[in-house]
């Protein structure tokens, strides 16, 4: 569904991914890892059409998609959250969503029928299977943390993506808090049959749920197998499970 | 059509005030009716702002620009051509949405202050095109004496006109923030990357929104020329641009209403104050330094933040 392939990035002289490789088949549960500045958001940029790639193919569905701009790219139906926090800080969590719902359905631009009677079944369908139907009507902004980090996968399937890009979706979050999150990422999976592409910091989660591990250093995609083979791997436990 | 998004005693509330709006020129002395007409004018401007900068957060810090291309144009056709009034009354609207567009696609591939530098420079030039070119615009004297229809002619009468225009544009409005394209603009506003990540074109639907905003401005500037009959290069100058932003920060940038009221109270004050001295300036500059360090978020902001606890707690009781 999703290939990338010797995919390279430099900031000024700093290569940040420099030849990336990585295969999502539909209905996977793809997991990116490697360390602190391995390149995996920066990887994640580059699929999304935040930033472009210097070299390298990126194709979504036999389309190459490389270079197109973010909006675009959503449009094809790639979806994302952000692992910094990225919402709508002065929205409600409804409209928030809403938003997303609006740019799918094509109608971000409609002038003259009040927003609020659009799009509102499908908005809190997505509040209600993320657990977020409770708070709809509070500031995003006034949200825990972990309540944010919810609201940004709740953004990205309100535009009922093909594949799901979760950039540290758990990133600041308790140990409860992220098995729930898991526990969510999981069942969406499941349930609305979406393709996911998750990266995380969380070696314990990432070999529970993942069915297929990416594995990035310095740039550079080391390898890209089944967890028990990844664990198996004298390179990754090198560079970086430290030999564990 | 406005089910819904606004509640029946509100509604009851602003009829009530519209009726009073009315009655006003048979009961207020000439020169207050006229105060107040100059304070309906300036709050279409000051709230088209408002579409940019409090929903839309852009510097638009050169919107006097379009307001004066609208009053020039109508000023133009009425004194220069002999097309019929209602042409005019069109078209000047229509000039200030076409420069909007033209100088708004150059400037939303920028962001914040270069957005707003580029802005400066470009209405400029069109204000240097009515300081200087003598005989088209009169240059720096303006164009006076600008003639209206029978229908307009009394003070009453262009009072009432400028009344329902408002109240129209006002409703418009209401309706455009409320839509799907006014709450997709509040998220730009609100982190422009991420309406990226989700689909929207955001430099398209900022257009949009600067294309709207000048249309207003442009109405705006129809309504002077109604009220005052003359234009003069000082419409397009940057300082009265600035003026009309403070009023969108003083009133409350991020309530609808805000900018009437920011209107309100400058133009008050210049009128007010300005009879005393000439530095009324300096009166709003210290309402400014106040207003930077207790009210925030402007006049309206802060009562709306006050009373939005009372009402929710109302709210909870009556349940």
């Amino acid at each position: 569904m999703l290939r990338v392939e010797a995919v390279e990035k430099s900031f000024d002289d700093f290569k940040a991914v420099n030849g990336a490789n990585l295969v999502v088949g539909k209905g996977e549960l793809v997991a990116v890892i490697g360390p602190n500045g391995a390149g995996k958001t920066t990887l994640f940029n580059l699929i999304t059409g935040q930033l472009k790639p210097d070299e390298g193919r990126i194709t979504f569905k036999g389309e190459d998609i490389g270079g197109l701009p973010p909006y675009e790219i959503c449009k094809k139906g790639i979806a994302r959250s952000f692992q910094i926090v990225n919402i709508f800080p002065r929205l409600t969590v409804f409209e928030n969503v809403q938003v997303a719902v609006l740019s799918q359905q094509r109608k971000s631009s409609e002038l003259l029928h009040p927003a609020h009677n659009i799009a509102v079944e499908e908005t809190e369908v997505i509040l209600e299977s993320v657990g977020l139907s409770g708070k709809a009507l509070e500031v995003a902004g006034s949200l825990s943390h972990g309540d944010q980090k919810i609201l940004e996968i709740a953004i990205a399937l309100g535009n009922e993506p093909e594949l799901l890009i979760l950039d540290e979706p758990t990133a600041g979050m308790s140990p409860e808090e992220t098995s729930a999150t898991m526990e969510l990422i999981k069942r969406l999976a499941d349930t609305r049959g979406l393709t996911i592409l998750f990266c995380e910091h969380d070696m314990e989660v990432v070999f529970s749920v993942a069915q297929s591990i990416m594995v990035m250093h310095q740039g550079r995609t080391l390898v890209q197998a089944e967890p028990q083979e990844v664990r198996r791997n004298k390179e990754v436990q090198e560079a970086y499970l430290g030999g564990e | 059509m406005f089910r819904g998004i606004t509640e029946k005693r509100l509604l009851w509330f602003l009829a009530i005030i519209f009726i009073v709006l009315l009655i006003f020129p048979s009961i207020l002395p000439r020169f207050y009716t006229y105060i107040i007409a100059l304070i309906f004018v300036t709050s279409l401007l000051a709230m088209s702002l408002n579409l940019v900068v409090g929903y839309g957060g852009m510097f638009q810090f050169h919107h006097g620009v379009f307001y004066g291309v609208g009053a020039y144009t109508v000023a133009l056709m009425l004194t220069k051509t002999s097309l019929p009034v209602w042409v005019g009354f069109v078209a000047g609207p229509v000039m200030a949405t076409v420069t909007g567009f033209l100088i708004g696609w150059f400037c939303v591939r920028l962001t914040r202050l270069y957005f707003a530098m580029l802005q400066i420079s470009l209405g400029s030039l069109i204000w240097a095109i009515a300081f200087r070119w003598y005989t088209l615009t009169g240059g720096d004297d303006g164009i006076h004496g600008v003639p209206m229809p029978a229908l307009l002619s009394s003070q009453n009468n262009s009072y009432y006109f400028i009344l329902v225009i408002l109240t129209i544009c006002l409703m418009a409005m209401y309706l455009i923030v409320k839509s799907p394209f006014g709450r997709t603009l509040q998220a730009i506003r609100d982190n422009p990357q991420r309406c990226e990540a989700v689909g929207i074109n955001v430099r398209r639907h900022q257009l949009k929104a600067i294309v709207i905003a000048t249309f207003f401005a442009g109405v705006a500037g129809v309504l002077f020329v109604v009220l005052e009959r003359s234009v003069f290069p000082d419409l397009l100058f940057w300082v009265l641009s600035l003026e009309v932003f403070i009023m969108c920060l003083l009133g409350g940038w991020f309530t609808f209403a805000g900018p009437i009221l920011g209107a309100a109270i400058i133009v008050s004050l210049r009128t007010f104050v300005g009879i005393y001295t000439e530095y009324w300036t300096l009166v709003l500059g210290v309402i400014l330094i106040l207003l930077i360090f207790f009210l925030p978020e402007g006049v309206m902001g802060y009562f709306l933040g006050k009373f939005r606890p009372l009402a929710k707690e109302v709210a909870h009781r009556s349940e």
